[in-house]
């Protein structure tokens, strides 16, 4: 490398009879980098759809730096996470993303910020992509009053404009995302909604209710299911009696993607996404991807699957890894950017850890607050009929 | 005369100034007759035409003019996109609303009956009621979840249950419960313009009464603040409470006692919560006698939520006896006429019980 760039160096001294050397070196990242390679993706299993996402992916150096930072973001946010549950300073829930990351990463890249999006409780990372810092998710998951939700919510009630959570009721979700596509055809903003779920709650009525009236009324919602395999502890084939998530849509298009390849997942989202857009009504995503972590902290995830299985994704398919390697390979970037990137990421989330240790715990004054939303305040009776709590909203 | 001047209230006012004689007092028709029914679809009619982000959606609201006739009209006036009918899907159609309230637009969710609405207990509950809380402000549900609750005539078990109770359980909800029609018109009005989600609690039996409504009420802007009582009836010896259809028997039993010198006071809660205790202390202390009259069941229901709180108040210390409650019997709705008769309070009902509270 450095060898080349003195040659490059020294043949632009020749040919401007300056030295450039300078600035050769100043702008090595962009003389090079390949700043664009088309990549061959998995091909999307199709149901009711003759035309699928294409089978090829642009991406550029730009993009891959990108994702590459969302995701390592959430991975290291999620591996503090786990940290701080164990050390007992999270408490209660916490479901985490670690595997997953490529869905939220490439669905993002496929919409705007003025799109919505609501999801379950494995949320911490969609709640990063649409727009909250990692400071604030991890003073949320502390309960501190720094965090998105003052304290109040905790790991599954996140939420920024235009992301609906965050929800703890399993299946609840989608028909809530449906209603928000509902608004966004009813105020013609040509805006669409994407209502994610997982492959346990695939089984929930409220879903195919929701199926019903979405194609009914072409409301412009894309059907995500994270089918990460296991539904806790339940595995798919125990738990349906059809695991082709993406054809449970029945009358509603699906398309099944690699979830482990955020390029995939972007490319079938987009197209997702101008499908809604174009006024076809509903579509249908199954994304296979795959947790590391157990089903929530309580659970080691060990016992309804082998260490073996969870070592071989990590080390054939994962969504991080496979990013960096096709950027490298490509010569998209280079070892030390990545190492720089990674050291960045690592400080973030270990200033937002501190935070979120030492941020102040929601004032008592507070517990009342937010029950009505523009009401003059109102008394809140305490434990006990001497106790009369103020709730302003 | 009742009929035409209800077209001109519907047509708008510039029929009215328009017919309106020169010279004459300058108001428009005085008091008019109008049903229940009537009252809840002008108050729909006037939200829907006021904001256009209120919509309503439900089974049989659009075509078919409502199940109960309430939104009749609606869907030949505003339309597919402001009436929706929903295949019957409760918990499906109940979540959509509740998301579609928390995307910008002020949904009115109809329930054919509220005992269909347990289908749908969780997206009221846990995505509608409790999310301005856990987002500490930042998500917004304005929406209002109406239809018929209670006991009705015939309908037996299953469809005859009262949910005050359960609904009133919750914080996060505003839940009312108008009686007569101007209760409906001001009451539905105030709740669709709340940004918060409110169960609205209506009664089968009273859509087709017709009650007297002032002028004032009539107006277009007309509303009733959620969390004050009315006091239908003044008296000084006993003070009886009670919501939705039970008011008017309170008040026929007032009228049977007034002969017999007994004087009651009787107080129209219309909202359940936040309820308006303050209005029950101070009739309590003025009387010193109280009864709670609800068509509900009596364990941990409206008449049991009264009695703790006058217990925990000031009023307490001027109780002579203590607090009665007529409730339904604490048995699921029967069938035949005399034993659905027996199973609900009944006006002999709430006069025994005044009297023996009254220890005459």
């Amino acid at each position: 490398m450095k060898s080349m760039l003195s040659a490059i160096s020294n043949a632009l001294c020749r040919v401007t009879g300056r030295k450039v050397a300078g600035t050769v070196v100043a702008s090595r990242s962009y003389a090079d980098f390949t700043p664009r390679v088309t990549f061959d993706i998995k091909k999307c299993d199709l149901h009711g759809l003759e035309v699928g996402p294409p089978l090829k992916a642009e991406l550029t150096r730009a993009q891959g730096l990108e994702y590459y930072r969302t995701m390592q973001t959430v991975r290291r946010m999620e591996l503090k996470a786990d940290q701080l549950y164990k050390q007992k300073i999270i408490r209660g829930f916490c479901h985490l993303y670690d595997g997953q990351e490529a869905c939220a990463a490439g669905i993002e890249a496929a919409i705007n910020l003025s799109d919505h999006l609501i999801t379950a409780y494995r949320a911490h990372g969609y709640t990063f992509t649409r727009g909250v810092s990692v400071k604030e998710i991890m003073a949320e998951l502390t309960g501190r009053k720094g965090g998105v939700a003052k304290g109040k919510g905790g790991s599954m009630h996140m939420y920024a404009p235009h992301f609906y959570g965050g929800n703890g009721i399993v299946g609840a979700q989608v028909p809530l995302g449906a209603g928000v596509a509902l608004a966004c055809r009813y105020q013609g903003n040509d805006q669409i909604c994407v209502s994610l779920y997982g492959d346990g709650a695939a089984n929930q009525g409220q879903i195919f209710e929701t199926f019903n009236m979405a194609a009914l009324w072409k409301l412009p919602c894309i059907f995500v299911c994270e089918n990460n395999k296991y539904g806790m502890g339940t595995s798919v084939e125990r738990a349906s009696a059809s695991t082709d998530y993406y054809k449970r849509g029945d009358f509603i298009p699906g398309i099944r993607v690699d979830g482990m390849d955020v390029l995939c997942v972007r490319e079938a989202t987009k197209f997702a996404a101008d499908h809604c857009r174009s006024g076809k009504g509903p579509i249908l995503m199954e994304l296979q991807t795959y947790r590391y972590h157990g089903h929530s902290m309580s659970d080691p995830g060990v016992s309804y699957r082998t260490r073996e299985e969870i070592q071989e994704v990590r080390s054939r398919s994962d969504p991080i890894f496979m990013l960096k390697e096709r950027m490298l390979s490509n010569n998209m970037a280079s070892v030390d950017e990545f190492k720089e990137m990674d050291t960045a990421i690592r400080q973030e989330v270990e200033e937002a850890a501190q935070f979120a240790m030492s941020d102040l715990e929601p004032p008592l004054e507070d517990l009342c607050n937010h029950i009505f939303a523009n009401n003059p305040p109102l008394d809140v009776r305490g434990t006990n009929q001497w106790s009369t709590l103020k709730s302003i909203s | 005369m009742a009929t035409s001047l209800k077209c001109f209230l519907r047509a708008g006012k510039n029929v009215v100034s328009v017919l309106r004689p020169r010279g004459f007092h300058s108001s428009a028709p005085a008091a008019v007759q109008v049903t229940v029914r009537d009252a809840l679809n002008q108050a729909m009619d006037e939200e829907l035409e006021r904001d256009e982000r209120v919509y309503l959606l439900g089974e049989e609201v659009a075509q078919y003019d409502g199940a109960y006739k309430v939104s009749r009209g609606l869907w030949k006036k505003y339309g597919d996109k402001r009436i929706v009918d929903t295949p019957i899907s409760e918990m499906g159609f109940t979540g959509i609303a509740v998301g579609s309230a928390m995307a910008g637009l002020r949904p009115i969710c109809e329930f054919m009956t509220f005992n269909f609405s347990m289908q749908a207990i969780d997206q009221v509950i846990n995505s509608a009621a409790k999310t301005y809380y856990m987002s500490a402000g930042l998500q917004t549900v304005p929406i209002v979840f109406r239809g018929p609750n209670g006991s009705s005539a015939g309908v037996a078990a299953q469809h005859s249950q009262c949910f005050a109770a359960w609904y009133a359980h919750c914080p996060g909800l505003k839940v009312v419960s108008p009686w007569n029609a101007e209760d409906a018109r001001g009451l539905l009005k105030a709740a669709i313009r709340d940004d918060n989600p409110v169960v609205f609690l209506e009664n089968e039996l009273m859509y087709g009464v017709a009650f007297e409504m002032s002028e004032e009420s009539q107006s277009k802007d007309f509303t009733i603040p959620i969390g004050k009582a009315k006091i239908e009836r003044q008296g000084n010896h006993v003070t009886l409470v009670s919501h939705s259809r039970c008011v008017g028997h309170c008040l026929d039993a007032a009228a049977v006692l007034a002969k017999e010198g007994i004087e009651c006071e009787v107080i129209n809660l219309r909202s359940i919560r936040p309820m308006d205790v303050e209005s029950i202390e101070t009739s309590v202390m003025k009387t010193n006698h109280l009864v709670t009259v609800e068509g509900g069941w009596p364990q941990f229901g409206v008449g049991s939520e009264i009695c703790a709180k006058i217990m925990e108040g000031p009023a307490f210390n001027y109780l002579d006896a203590p607090v009665t409650r007529v409730t339904g019997v604490d048995i699921p709705m029967p069938y035949a006429k005399i034993l659905e008769d027996n199973s609900v309070p009944q006006i002999k009902d709430i006069i025994f019980s005044i009297k023996k509270t009254l220890n005459v």
